[in-house]
Order: structure tokens, then C-alpha cells, then sequence
């Protein structure tokens, strides 16, 4: 057993974190900032935080990622790290050449109490800071929320870049929340399909997907772009999937910019998307095309096509507050049963909303919001499960417990597949439906006797 | 910024790479950077001095990690039985969990916490108003979980910022626990300017506070421990399996496949053998200090490179029957590996490499790409000093500067009663008179050729560079470095923790290290790069249908 010390028996925890269900900060501010074109983030702190932030990255992307760090030692540590800042500065743009740059803060310059906008207001005032670039900046410290918070800090600083003309463009801002290049890929095709106008961010489709020509290219060619983003500003309306990852954006442009916004789930599974879709025939007005009707159209028939597989099986979940609310109400559109959720991402909201999608089941989930994956193991030995739906870590207990696995969410780093082909919208939600019907129908055929083992499912 | 291969530069020489390597720096940066690029003139013996063990220069992206990664992540992290805990905010922890491929045996029903990550997950009340009251609580919940024998702590930045004393935290603990070790890292990131300072602060809390623990004597003609060998990818595993095929005793590893008991058994070994120099020197030359345990400096990555260290260790215990049996298994072992070598020697001769890890990988793996021939024409230490390029001898000279005076130096004496001389004054003249080098590391330079670039903390536009300019046909570095590296379709081989694969050491090792570097640099994927009508954009003629 690799779990071996986990025990059934639940006892009181209040201190101690074990098998944590996020991470910090910093380290989605920095895939954030990866969706701008041209971007390259910049850690403000000791090395180490941006060594990890990279690693983990680049292990669950298998792609470049780069991004500067301010290297605080100790003197930077007690006397401030404005020069480290300041020298950072023009070492990037001499020998990087980045558009912008995307500044986050760590536990370690938030603690000394480390001031971004009044360091960039200093470079700008002092000439050190080259014309016709940008710098955005976000304070996130790690002690405060989780990786999913870093995230909606730093897609919130992008809106510092919008402007408005006073003249409508026309389009509708989607921010798509922590997702995958994939996802984000497919989020345009569909807004395109019906007909929006749209303008993504962040975006880090043609970023973390990249292909293998020959050619490095520090910045891929895709990302937002620093002249969409102004346009941000201009927008009829903006589309924020995701509470958690897009709220504070959006509404932070309705705010500067009087751009009215709407918080959608994020289009995960058949229910959400559908919202999704009904959103963005609202916004433009039009009549959906018939090509997501029959899109939306196959889900349905494939659920309907292995619904006995599917029906009342028991599941697990970890993972992120916006994802795992879709997630939920996915499981139960199918008449599957998610009895165990954690998120380490703290939000009674959290709970309350998983409660809400769960109340028809006849029974109570244990839901827990700044949980860890210890106690969801605990619960997983109290009350098995059929299936475990979570990101990479989850192996361990899942093999403990022989429990079918799907990897979803962030990070995964023994498989691949998340960058190149979307869960969300109608198609991605059919590629969860094949990869949890993999897994069940695979343990179902290892474990059915001779006798009743069978050719046809 | 777009790199890609296409203009290699003929006949390089290494002065003009130099110049283009520091060509975009700001004067400042150039000026600091070129005391840490040197074109090799080892064989001359008169090698410049190189810098070493500098701070990073902000804003460009270094290779490098922090204290807290090479105290928790490197030296502690092998160990299986003690529990860990982070004392911070829950980054630092999450990202050393299970991600240095530190593989362990604890058998069906040992002790196992390495699946485990314990973090004391700061919030910001704790930050306001101080952590200790939430890791007091934490190591008692985790006691109360699970009894270990042992339970480590590590401060994460913040910790040192906000004052909490966790020493003062373990002390008390372990006092009240009365079974279990309790001890703290004083590892804050920012400490020192690289991992390096936190693998001398793990190296003296853990001569501090574990070994000397346990004098038990432990069966074994030949005692040894094989100090900075953190199992990656089953090293260690396969490095014991022929010391256990030659008959000398392993005591302890520091610190793959580790145990708590290990550690504070170590003293009872008669010989300490330092195969990372860096990241362990420190304990064996305070294990010889207190307890009169010799060191010598070992390698088992290359297959000769493993015969000679086997040979320098039976040498040193001067038992008859020990030298036989090691020439006995290197005898057994050679042929197998030769046979690989030879199969591809024939793919892999006369091809180029680039080493930049670590603090003493840059160097040993050296000895595997000669032996499938194969040429090392720039390399380089991530975090090391200047003694792990050119030899201890410098050490002496070597000024401390503002963040190495950070770093605990502790006074070590000779125990009152357990410094034991495990050779007489006269059998050591004897060993020494015959060539034999105790406490000696020549360093990475002599090793390589005249002409050839050793640099200090490469980072990522370097690489780039280097690559473009002199098309090595392999890179091995960092996960960080790997793919912008493959991008420009150069294969890269991860050199810290594999990535994938291993063991690499020991005899089995250097078969399973030929075989992946073949693989790499034979792969047919590099040849796909370019379509078809890239190769050939030139409309030659169409179809005709008929
Ligand atoms: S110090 Fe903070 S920002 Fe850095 S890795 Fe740890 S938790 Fe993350
Ligand atoms: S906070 Fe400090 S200890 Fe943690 S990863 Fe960052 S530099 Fe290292």
C-alpha cells in the first residue's frame, strides 16, 4: 500500500494539512500571464517559488515555460526587493524582449509587504522602463486562498490594460477561467459557430500546445494580445465562466468600463454547456446553427447509448471549486451518484453550491471546501466508491483502493491528452463520458468471472 | 524571441561563443557572467579561476532553485520514515511532493511518509500573529496520527520573516513526546543563493541531531556509507546490489532508500564514500572530526568509474579476499556492459554532449558519454562551488561572502569517547605513500578538454545559444530546460531526477544509460520536423486526374 498510514477512523484535524488539494498562488498568476501574447511572467520573490511554478508547468504541459524571477536573497528579504525589481526589469527587456510583463508577488515579498504599481511607477519615473511596453502587476500572496485565487488575481490585472474609446466594438468578452489550451481552443470555435464576436482571456491555446518544429519561439504565437485586451474595455457585454477563476475580472470591467457581465458555470458537461450556448445566442441574438444542435444532440445519445454503466455509480472527486460544480452537476445529469467532493481551495459558497446540485440524490455528500486528499481517502475507506475523478496525485489512492481512475484537472503529470483535446462544450463532455466509460467498462471486464465475461457492452 | 539551429557556426571557437553568449547582456550582467563562462585550459594546469556560488542575477532565468528545495526536497526527501512537515504556506510543500522520483523500499508493512506531503498550510492569521501556535499543534497531530520515530520540520520563507522560532517548537515535542525526534530546518528559500545553502543546512542539523544516536554495532566486515546518493530512478538500489555482491556493508545512504535508523547508525561505518561532493561533504568531514571516520571521494555513474571506486574501497580496507571478490564481480559484470558499449559505440561515437546539473552530475555522467564515445564540449555545475570545478585544493582560498556567512559552519571535536582512528598513522602513510587519495576531489575541470566552455548557473538564453551555436547532438539539464531545448530538435535528456528511467549507476545502470542515450539521439522524431512541402516549397508540378 502506498497510502499505508492513512487510517479509516477520522480523527479532528485543524493544523495540519496532508495530501494537500491545491497549491499556492503564484503558480496560476503564472499560467494566467502565459495566455498573453508576448508575456512573460515575473515572480517577485526568492528563486525557488518560480523554480517550482515552472516545474510543474512545464511537467503537466511538456512544454517550455518561461518566466523570470526577482531572486531575493536575504538582504532583499529584510531591505526590500524594489531593486531586485528594478534590475530585473531592464535584464528582461535587454535580453528577453517581452511585450509585457506580468508581475506576481510571493508569500515572501508579501510578507515584507513589497508595493508592484509604486516599484513600476518608480522604472517609469526614472526612465528604466523601455516605452511602448507593459507591465501588469498582481499581489498574491499564498497564505490567502489557493492556486484557482493566484489565477482570477492575475486575469483581474489584465483588465488594468483595458480602455475605453466610448465606442462599442461589438464583441463579447469570454474569460474562460483556469481551463486548458484546449478548452480555451474550443470555447472560441463555439462562440465563433454561433455567430460571437469574441475576444478571449487569457488565452493560452498556441501556447501550451506548441508544436515541434525546429524553431523555439519564447513566445508562441498565441495568447491575447495586449491590443485585445484594450479592447476588453470596449466590449457590449462579457461572458465570466467560473466564479471562482472569472468573477472578479469581469466584474472589475463592469466596473471601470461599464461593460455588464454575466458569471456562467464553467460549460462542463451536457447542463452547463447548454447555459453556455443560450448565453451566447443571447448576447449575439441569432439563432443557435444546427451543427451544435447535433453536437449537443450525440452527448445526449451516448449517455442514453450506456446509461446502465452509468446509472447510480458512486464517485469521488477532487479538485477546483468552478471545475468540480460542473462536474457535479455532469455526474448527476447522468444519474450517477458524486458522494465524496473536497476542493483545498477554501468558499463555504463552495459547499453551499454543491448542496444545492445535490439535493435530489437520496443521500447526504460529504462536501468539503479547504480539504485535503487525506481526508477524502478517509471518506473514500468509509464509503467506497466506483469511480475517482481528480488530478494526478489521486493515483496513489486510487491503486490503493482499486478504485477506476480518470485524470482530470490540474496538475496531471503521468498522461497526456489535456492539452490537445478539450473536456469542455458538448464534444468535450463526450470526451469525459468515453474516458469514465473506459475506465468502468475496463474494470468490469477484469473483474467479470469467465462465465460471464462478454464480447458485446 | 525565436531561436532556432539553422546558422551553425562551422569551426566554433570558444572565445567567439563566449562573445556571443554575453553579446545581448547589459554590461553589468556581462561583466558578472563572464567570470562565470571559462574556456577550459585544464590540461595546461593553469585553468583560471571561475566564480562560482554567486547570487543569481535577477531577471534572468536562472536554472536554479532555493534552500528550502535542496534541505526538504534533495537531502531530506529520500528518507521514508521521518515525517516531514513544511511549516508555511502550502507551495512549498505541494511542489516537493513525490517529484524527484526518490525511489524507496519499505517493504509490505515498513514505515512510509515519502506519498505523503504534511504542510502546516500558513494562513494569513498565522503570518499577522506568528505560526508557532499552528506547528505545535501540527506536529501533534501528526504524532497522534501516526508515532513515527521521528518528525522533521522546514521553514518555508515567510517563517523567517515572521520570526517563529522552530527550533524552539521541536525542542519542546520532542520533550513532550519522549518517543520521537523532533528537529527543524532553519531552510528558508531565500537563504544562500541557490539549493547549496540547503543542503549544508540539512547536512549539519542531521549530524546534529541524528547521527551518533544509535551505537549498536551493526554485522559487517567492510562498513561503509555511501554518502549524497539520493536513489533517483533505483540508483541506489542497484549501486547496494553490488556492494552487496562484493561483501561490503552499506550502514547508511545519505539519503536514498534512507531510514531514520540509518542515520544515526552512520558512525558505526569505517568508511565514509562521498559520491555527490557537494551536496554531503560537509558530514563526512564532520563525521571524521568527531567519530574518525575516513572519506574518500567515490563515483558510480560509468562502469569504470564504478570498477575504480569498488577497487579504491577494498583498497582502502587492504583485505585480501575483498580485492579478489571485487575484481571477481567487476570481472562478472564488465562483459555484459561491454557488449552494450560496443552495440552503441557504433551510433553514438564521435557525437557531442552538454552537461549543466546540478553539483557534481555535470561531471560524473561525463564518464558514461565517453564510455559510448562521445565528447562533452561545454558543461556546467547549476549550484555548485569553485572546489567542484577545480579541486579542493582551492578551498582555503575560497572568501566567504555575505550569503555563504549565512550558513551555520558548526564546531565539530572529537568525541570524548567514541573517535575511534579506523587506521593506524602508520597503515594511513602506508595508503598515501601508494597514491592513495583520501578527502581528494579533483573537481570537474581536469576532466575535461582544453578549449572546451565550463559555466557556472547557465541559464535558459545561454542554453539557447549554446545550442544554436554549436549544435551538441545531446543537452542534458533540468525539467525546466528540457523542452525549449527539444524544441529547437536537440534531444535532452533530464539529468536531475531522469524524468523517466534508471537506474543509471552502478554496472546495470551504464547499460540502461547507453540504451536511452541511443534511443535519444537515434530517435527517428527528430527528422519530422519539417512536412514534406516545407522541404520543398517549390510547386514542381500537379496532379493530373484523369
Ligand atoms: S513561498 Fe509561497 S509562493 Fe513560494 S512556493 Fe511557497 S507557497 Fe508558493
Ligand atoms: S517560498 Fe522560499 S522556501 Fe518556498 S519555494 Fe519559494 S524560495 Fe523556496
Amino acid at each position: 500500500m502506498l497510502l499505508r498510514h492513512t487510517p479509516k477512523e477520522i480523527s479532528e484535524r485543524s493544523a495540519l494539512t496532508i495530501n494537500p488539494a491545491k497549491t499556492c498562488q503564484p503558480i496560476g498568476a503564472m499560467y494566467a500571464a502565459l495566455g498573453i501574447h508576448g508575456c512573460l511572467p515575473h515572480s517577485h520573490g526568492s528563486q525557488g517559488c518560480c523554480a517550482y511554478h515552472r516545474s510543474t508547468l512545464t511537467r503537466h504541459y511538456k512544454e517550455p515555460i518561461s518566466a523570470a524571477t526577482s531572486s531575493f536573497t536575504e538582504g532583499a528579504s529584510v531591505f526590500g526587493g524594489q531593486a531586485n525589481m528594478m534590475q530585473a526589469i531592464s535584464n528582461i527587456f535587454a535580453v528577453y524582449e517581452p511585450e509585457i510583463i506580468a508581475v506576481h508577488t510571493t508569500c515572501l515579498s508579501e510578507t515584507i509587504g513589497e508595493d508592484l504599481k509604486q516599484i513600476r511607477k518608480k522604472a517609469i519615473t526614472e526612465g528604466k522602463f523601455p516605452k511602448g511596453k507593459y507591465m501588469i502587476s498582481a499581489s498574491t500572496p499564498s497564505y490567502v486562498g489557493s492556486h484557482v485565487t493566484g489565477f482570477a488575481n492575475m486575469v483581474t490585472a489584465m483588465t488594468e490594460l483595458a480602455e475605453s474609446t466610448g465606442k462599442k466594438n461589438g464583441k463579447v468578452n469570454i474569460i474562460p477561467g483556469w481551463v486548458e489550451p484546449a478548452d480555451m481552443e474550443e470555447i472560441k470555435r463555439l462562440a465563433a459557430l454561433v455567430g460571437v464576436k469574441s475576444i478571449l482571456f487569457p488565452d493560452t491555446s498556441g501556447v501550451l500546445n506548441g508544436p515541434l518544429s525546429g524553431e523555439y519561439k519564447m513566445f508562441p504565437d498565441g495568447g491575447t494580445t495586449i491590443a485585445e485586451l484594450k479592447a476588453t474595455g470596449d466590449a457590449v457585454g462579457t461572458l465570466a465562466l467560473g466564479e471562482w477563476c472569472s468573477a472578479d475580472a469581469a466584474r472589475e470591467l463592469d466596473k471601470k468600463h461599464k461593460v455588464p457581465c454575466k458569471v456562467l458555470d464553467m460549460p462542463f458537461g451536457l447542463k452547463a454547456t447548454d447555459r453556455f450556448i443560450d448565453a451566447l445566442r443571447t448576447v449575439a441574438g441569432v439563432t443557435v446553427p444546427d451543427e451544435i444542435g447535433l453536437e449537443r444532440g450525440q452527448l445526449v445519445d451516448l449517455i442514453s447509448d450506456m446509461h446502465q454503466y452509468l446509472y447510480h455509480k458512486k464517485v469521488a472527486l477532487v479538485g477546483d471549486p468552478d471545475q468540480l460544480i460542473s462536474m457535479t452537476e455532469f455526474l448527476v445529469s447522468m444519474d450517477m451518484y458524486p458522494v465524496h467532493i473536497v476542493t483545498g481551495t477554501p468558499g463555504k459558497k463552495f459547499e453551499r453550491r454543491i448542496k444545492e446540485l445535490t439535493a435530489g440524490l437520496p443521500y447526504q455528500v460529504n462536501v468539503k471546501a479547504k480539504g485535503d486528499m487525506f481526508m477524502l481517502h478517509q471518506w473514500i475507506k468509509n464509503e467506497p466508491v466506483d469511480l475517482l475523478i481528480g488530478n494526478t496525485y489521486c493515483k496513489y489512492i486510487a491503486r490503493d483502493e482499486d478504485i477506476p481512475f480518470v485524470r482530470w484537472g490540474f496538475p496531471i503529470l503521468d498522461r497526456q491528452g489535456h492539452q490537445y483535446f478539450p473536456t469542455v462544450g458538448y464534444k468535450g463532455a463526450l470526451r469525459l463520458l468515453e474516458k469514465i466509460l473506459t475506465v468502468l467498462l475496463d474494470r468490469k471486464d477484469r473483474d467479470s468471472p469467465e462465465q460471464t465475461f462478454e464480447l458485446v457492452l | 524571441m525565436a531561436t532556432t539551429t539553422k546558422k551553425k557556426l562551422v569551426q566554433w571557437d570558444p572565445t567567439d561563443v563566449k562573445a556571443e553568449l554575453l553579446k545581448k547582456y547589459p554590461p553589468k550582467v556581462a561583466r558578472k557572467r563572464a567570470k562565470q563562462i571559462m574556456i577550459n585550459e585544464a590540461l595546461e594546469n593553469e585553468t583560471p579561476e571561475i566564480m562560482a556560488n554567486v547570487r543569481t542575477i535577477p531577471g534572468i532565468i536562472t536554472m536554479r532553485g532555493c534552500t528550502y528545495a535542496g534541505c526538504k526536497g534533495v537531502i531530506m526527501g529520500p528518507t521514508r520514515d521521518i515525517v516531514n512537515i513544511t511549516h508555511g504556506p502550502i507551495g512549498c510543500g505541494f511542489y516537493s511532493w513525490l517529484t524527484r522520483r526518490n525511489q524507496t523500499d519499505a517493504g509490505p508493512d515498513g514505515e512510509n511518509y515519502m506519498t505523503y506531503c504534511f504542510s502546516t498550510d500558513m494562513q494569513d492569521q498565522d503570518i499577522i500573529f506568528g505560526g508557532e501556535k499552528k506547528l505545535r499543534k501540527a506536529v501533534r497531530e501528526a504524532y497522534d496520527l501516526f508515532h513515527p520515530k521521528s518528525i522533521a520540520i522546514f521553514a518555508t520563507c515567510p517563517v523567517g520573516l515572521i520570526g517563529d522560532d522552530i527550533h524552539a517548537v521541536a525542542a519542546q515535542m520532542k520533550e513532550e513526546f519522549g518517543d520521537c525526534n523532533v528537529y527543524a530546518f532553519s531552510c528558508e528559500g531565500y537563504k544562500g543563493v541557490s539549493q547549496s545553502a540547503g543542503h549544508h543546512i540539512a547536512n549539519n542539523q542531521v549530524f546534529r541531531h541524528l547521527v551518533g544516536l544509535n551505537d549498536e554495532e551493526k554485522p559487517g566486515k567492510f562498513k561503509i556509507n555511501l554518502l549524497g546518493e539520493y536513489n533517483i530512478g533505483g540508483d541506489g538500489f542497484e549501486i547496494d546490489r553490488i556492494l552487496k555482491k562484493c561483501g561490503i556493508t552499506n550502514i547508511s545512504t545519505f539519503s536514498g532508500n534512507s531510514t531514520y535508523d540509518q542515520f544515526c547508525s552512520a558512525h558505526t561505518a569505517d568508511l565514509n564514500c562521498v559520491m555527490c561532493h557537494r551536496s554531503i561533504n560537509y558530514v563526512a568531514d564532520m563525521m571524521e572530526e568527531k567519530f574518525g571516520i575516513p572519506w574518500i571521494k567515490v563515483n558510480f555513474i560509468g562502469a569504470e568509474a564504478t570498477a575504480k571506486s569498488l577497487r579504491k574501497i577494498a583498497e582502502y580496507f587492504g583485505d585480501k579476499k575483498l580485492i579478489d571478490t571485487v575484481e571477481k564481480v567487476i570481472a562478472e559484470e564488465m562483459p555484459a556492459v561491454a557488449a552494450v558499449a560496443e552495440d552503441v559505440k557504433s551510433r553514438t561515437a564521435g557525437k557531442t554532449a552538454m552537461l549543466f546539473v546540478g553539483g557534481s552530475r555535470a561531471h560524473h555522467y561525463q564518464e558514461l558519454f565517453t564510455e559510448m564515445g562521445m565528447k562533452t564540449i561545454s558543461a556546467g555545475y547549476e549550484f555548485a562551488h569553485r572546489d567542484d570545478y577545480e579541486g579542493r585544493q582551492v578551498i582555503p582560498s575560497l572568501v566567504l561572502d555575505a550569503d555563504s556567512r549565512n550558513i551555520e559552519e558548526l564546531e565539530v571535536e572529537a568525541d570524548p569517547t567514541r573517535f575511534k582512528p579506523r587506521k593506524s598513522a602508520k597503515d594511513l602513510e602506508k595508503l598515501e605513500k601508494a597514491g592513495f587519495q583520501f578527502k581528494h576531489y579533483d573537481g570537474l575541470n581536469p576532466d575535461m578538454d582544453k578549449g572546451t566552455l565550463i559555466i557556472d548557473d547557465l541559464n535558459q538564453y545561454e542554453a539557447e545559444k549554446l545550442v544554436e551555436l554549436m549544435q551538441p547532438d545531446i543537452f542534458c539539464a533540468g525539467i525546466k530546460e528540457k523542452f525549449s531545448i527539444q524544441k529547437l530538435g536537440v534531444p535532452m535528456k533530464q539529468l536531475h531526477s531522469y524524468d523517466s528511467g534508471g537506474p543509471y549507476a552502478g554496472f546495470k545502470g551504464a547499460i540502461n544509460f547507453y540504451q536511452e542515450i541511443d534511443r535519444l539521439v537515434g530517435s527517428k522524431v527528430w527528422s519530422y520536423m519539417k512536412a514534406p512541402w516545407q522541404e520543398n516549397p517549390q510547386l514542381s508540378g500537379t496532379y493530373v486526374w484523369e
